[in-house]
């Protein structure tokens, strides 16, 4: 890898516009492949789903998955694109050893969804992403190279191929290019990411896990100096795998080509990766250059022509789509924007609005989803969704805590034993003894013994000096090893000293 | 008993006058006895085929009822895949390979009975009109074995012609049905495209490719047409509506009241006296027989052979690069140094002959970026244009003929060297594959210069396969009555 010189990121801003263009694939999560009967479990062993029409065996001929087209569309009409009358797929030609046919069935110059858009929001400013084309196509096999150091071919001793994924239903996303977006452009790829993502788990056509590449993004960025009317020549990285890749991407991006137009060069129209470890980008194969993909009709398949009412039945399906939901939610919980968009970034609105579903209050389910849970899912590294916690046990819990039987110290204790599989949240206070010292007796004994302890505190407090029992209320929730109402134990001390 | 048609045999079978094994015991000491001159198949096992015909004979001695054509023989053409036998399309690069599925056509010639006999040798990938590009060595034509026997079904036009098989599946993407049967004297069908399943047909070229039987009769013909035809829910192009009534209209055999047109393009130079002469009876016994004849003009046929170039080409550069010695069939190279790209580079020079890797190149620049729209782009506009003349005529005309090929069978290795001569083998029937529709080739004489068969076709619109049948069926029984008999009695004992 070659050391790049880089322009810091505020001074390539005041010398350039950057233009964005981004194309995403999503898995589909049907359950069976776009052309063939078998099944499209993630993670099961090599080359057992399977069949001779995704091994491409001689003679094997493919068939449209029709709940494939019934995703691709919905994800069509919710980016508000047209839906064509009439299209075709056609065949991309090249070979690799993890395309089984050494073509891939995809579509070309006729797509089925044209001409639409997605509106993001960065920073209170709204921006709206035109979306050029959605199309149809198969996914590869994956090659998995044996021996070398880095997983890539380069150095590699041998190379395994799965087929399992080959076949999947895949949609493409492709936006226009995306001007105008001045030093708000990482953020706005980011945004409108997300945004897609939200929207696809929203038709629940596809899990979009970026981490299991159900959803990859390639990020094209150009930079234009300000002012001029001519795009400049862009970089495609192909494969960014998280949605801080992707924002990490373009800032890169921005930095590196300003280094390169600054030094009087031009950009080199290519392909690059994105390395995770020091976002930066590196040069990939300039083969993209010189591919001809020999693009004509794929004559084993009819051309597609769903029906008017299909589509308009299809349209009327629709779920609430993430926008008019944040709307609705904000109404509802009384957030503000800035703190709806922390929840969406830290993928808790499902989760809260389940449990405000389940009888929590809004403030409470949020407080117990944002601050304490989403904190754990950060320290872990894991999803808000992958804890083992679930709406209806921060129902309970604040349930607990509005009832007096717990209070927030012991409610995070709570947490913690359901977190560590310690059951139910009233499992958890029963076999952890959470349960706050309401028994005003006990109460007074444990306050007996820390005024004897204590002597010259008490004495303080006796002659007046009321906030000394501070100390005295720390040594009993220390007795109580929390369990105690403070305040209560401060009323009840005061009142024995000064009374 | 070999020389008995296929209707007869099924009939033997089924009145229990012969079993399925004596039957097919007949044919593999035939096929035993003058293969090894013929070269007609590529693959036979006797113990599976006998296998076959034990299950028949134990099905009707069950009492089960049996389908038309249970227990006759047949020779399957190695385009199609087959379980239980090696598939090749006498290719090199798939010497070997076992199938682990079945082509449809395959699995309902077995659902109906039918003892399939081996697998036959054909043209490499079906891209030929001799049978001589084949990797396995050429097959002979049994009215002389000097001289080709078509292609590229002509493995399966020799074994029927030979009598070492009544039946025989063939596929037609320009004429590979057609024109094996008219040269070497039996009846070849290509049905509507659609009509009969091809998956499981390895490809050469999608949009034209169709399964079709070749037979000694148009009765037999159309008896295996039925039991193979018919929407295939695994083949997308494959058309949903009932098979047309072919076995009714072969044996209906008349052509009273129908409108014959004669095409005017295919006529005239480069065609050999002999097969116009012959050409030229059928049309006036059709007449004869009570149909009226007009002669039809198609001005876009001229440019059928030099479209139907391009797209098969185009087409089958992107079906046949699924060869690269990744998952199945030869592997060159593979030394543990080289890399994937070399290994496949190295296969497919070796595993693809000559006329496979011209097809391949002619359609990778046909396909290219720059050159689509004038090569590939226009032959798909020609393409239309072909269709709209077969429209224009059938609303004149109940059905069109030709003669099926310009010349009779020529000698091995003649037009080896010289593909234009060869492809022009398949001018009078390509317009057929071009356009999807039905047509037939059926006997009509021998030539006068060289004694050898000369083919009528006999074409008509997308689902009127059954008008084909009528016609031929009428020109059959009319030249049997004035032969005494059916041509293949001329052929020379093996």
């Amino acid at each position: 890898m070659s050391t790049e010189t880089l322009v810091p990121y505020d001074e390539a801003l005041a010398r350039y516009e950057p233009v964005l263009g981004i194309e995403t694939h999503i898995e589909l999560g049907t359950n069976s492949k776009m052309f063939c009967g078998c099944p499209t479990v993630f993670g099961a062993p090599p080359n057992t789903q399977v069949c001779p029409v995704c091994l491409g065996l001689p003679g094997a001929l493919p068939v449209t998955n029709r709940a494939a087209i019934e995703g691709i569309i919905k994800i069509g009409l919710a980016l508000n694109c047209s839906i064509v009358e009439w299209c075709r797929f056609a065949r991309k030609n090249y070979f690799y050893p993890d395309m089984p046919k050494n073509f891939q069935i995809s579509q070309y110059d006729e797509p089925l969804c044209v001409e639409g858009h997605l509106d993001v929001e960065v920073d209170g400013q709204s921006y709206r992403v035109e979306i050029e084309r959605v199309h149809m196509e198969e996914d590869t096999g994956k090659s998995l190279h044996v021996g070398g150091t880095t997983g890539r071919i380069h150095g590699a001793d041998h190379s395994l191929v799965d087929y399992n994924r080959a076949g999947i239903p895949l949609v493409e996303i492709v936006t226009k290019p995306i001007p105008a977006t001045g030093d708000k452009a990482p953020l706005v790829a980011r945004a409108y990411a997300t945004e897609l993502r939200e929207l696809v788990r929203a038709l629940g056509v596809s899990d979009v896990r970026m981490e299991e590449g159900s959803m990859r993004c390639d990020v094209n960025v150009s930079l234009m100096p300000i002012g001029s009317a001519t795009w400049g020549t862009r970089s495609e990285t192909k494969n960014v795998n998280s949605l801080r890749s992707v924002e990490r991407s373009v800032r890169h991006e921005i930095e590196r080509q300003a280094a390169v137009l600054d030094a009087g060069e031009r950009v080199v129209q290519e392909t690059r990766h994105f390395q995770e470890d020091t976002g930066t980008t590196t040069s990939g194969r300039s083969k993209e250059e010189a591919q001809d993909y020999r693009y004509f009709p794929e004559p084993d398949l009819v051309p597609m022509s769903p029906s008017r009412d299909w589509v308009e039945e299809l349209r009327a399906s629709l779920p609430e789509l993430p926008a008019a939901r944040r709307g609705r939610v904000r109404g509802e919980w009384g957030v503000t924007e800035k703190e709806l968009q922390d929840i969406v970034n830290a993928g808790a609105l499902d989760l809260i609005e389940e449990t405000v579903q389940a009888g929590a209050e809004a403030a409470a389910a949020r407080k117990w989803w944002m601050n304490e849970l989403s904190r754990r899912a950060t320290a872990q590294g894991v999803e808000l969704t992958a804890l083992p916690v679930t709406p209806a046990d921060v129902v309970r819990v604040s349930r607990l805590v509005a009832e007096g039987t717990i209070n927030d110290k012991l409610a995070r204790q709570v947490l913690d034993g359901v977190l560590a599989g310690e059951g139910t949240p009233d499992e958890v206070v029963e076999r952890r003894g959470l349960k706050v010292v309401s028994d005003e007796g006990e109460l007074a004994t444990i306050i007996d013994e820390v005024i004897a302890g204590n002597p010259d505190v008490a004495e303080k407090i006796r002659s007046g000096k009321v906030a000394a029992a501070g100390a005295l209320v720390g040594a009993v929730m220390k007795a109580t090893r929390g369990q105690a109402d403070a305040g209560r134990a401060r009323e009840l001390i005061i009142n024995k000293l000064t009374g | 008993m070999i020389k008995k048609t296929a209707a007869d045999l099924a009939a033997l079978i089924a009145s229990g006058e012969a079993s399925a094994v004596e039957v097919a015991q007949a044919h593999l000491d035939r096929i035993a006895a003058v293969d090894g001159s013929v070269n007609a198949f590529l693959h036979v096992d006797e113990d599976i085929v006998l296998e076959q015909a034990r299950a028949v004979d134990a099905k009707r001695a069950a009492g089960e009822r049996l389908g038309p054509l249970a227990g006759v023989p047949i020779a399957h053409k190695d385009v199609f895949t087959t379980k239980d036998m090696p598939t090749t399309c006498s290719s090199a690069i798939l010497d070997g390979w076992r199938p682990p599925y079945d082509a449809t056509v395959t699995a309902r010639l077995r659902e109906a009975g039918l003892v399939i006999l081996g697998k036959t040798n054909m043209d490499e990938f079906a891209m030929g009109s001799s049978t001589e590009n084949s990797a396995y060595g050429p097959t002979h034509n049994p009215w002389d074995l000097t001289k080709i026997p078509g292609g590229s079904s002509g493995g399966s036009s020799a074994a029927v012609a030979a009598y070492e098989a009544p039946l025989a599946t063939g596929t037609d993407t320009g004429g590979s049905i057609r024109q094996p049967a008219a040269v070497t004297g039996l009846v070849g069908m290509k049905p509507t495209y659609g009509g009969s399943s091809r998956y499981g047909l390895i490809a050469f070229a999608s949009s034209l490719d169709t399964p079709g039987p070749l037979a000694r009769t148009v009765l037999d013909a159309a008896l295996l047409h039925e039991a193979f035809s018919g929407h295939d829910p695994m083949d997308s192009t494959s058309i949903d509506q009932p098979v047309p009534p072919v076995v009714e209209a072969a044996r209906r055999a008349d052509v009273e009241g129908l409108r014959i047109g004669v095409v005017k393009e295919f006529g005239g130079e480069g065609y050999q006296p002999g097969v116009l002469a012959r050409f030229h009876e059928a049309v006036e016994l059709l007449e004869s027989l009570g149909a009226k004849v007009v002669e039809v003009s198609c001005p876009h046929f001229t440019y059928a052979l030099p479209a139907y170039y391009l797209i098969a080409p185009s087409e089958c550069s992107s079906n046949l690069a699924r060869f690269d010695a990744m998952r199945y069939g030869l592997r060159v190279g593979d030394d543990g140094a080289r890399s994937a790209e070399e290994v496949m580079a190295l296969t497919r020079a070796e595993g693809f002959g000559p006329e496979v890797k011209r097809r391949i190149m002619l359609g990778t620049y046909a396909l290219s970026s720059g050159y689509y729209d004038a090569y590939y782009g226009k032959a798909q506009q020609v393409r239309t244009l072909i269709g709209r003349d077969f429209d224009a005529a059938y609303t004149q005309v109940d059905v069109l003929v030709s003669p099926t090929t310009p010349t009779t069978a020529f000698p091995i290795g003649e037009r080896a060297d010289d593909p234009m001569a060869m492809y022009l083998a398949d001018l009078c029937t390509i317009p057929s594959n071009l356009a999807g529709n039905a047509a037939i080739s059926v006997p009509c004489g021998l030539a006068d210069e060289d004694r050898m068969p000369v083919g009528l076709q006999i074409m008509a619109p997308v689902l009127a396969d059954d008008r084909v049948y009528r016609v031929g069926a009428a020109v059959e029984k009319a030249l049997e009555d004035r032969w005494g008999g059916p041509l293949l009695k001329e052929a020379p004992e093996l």
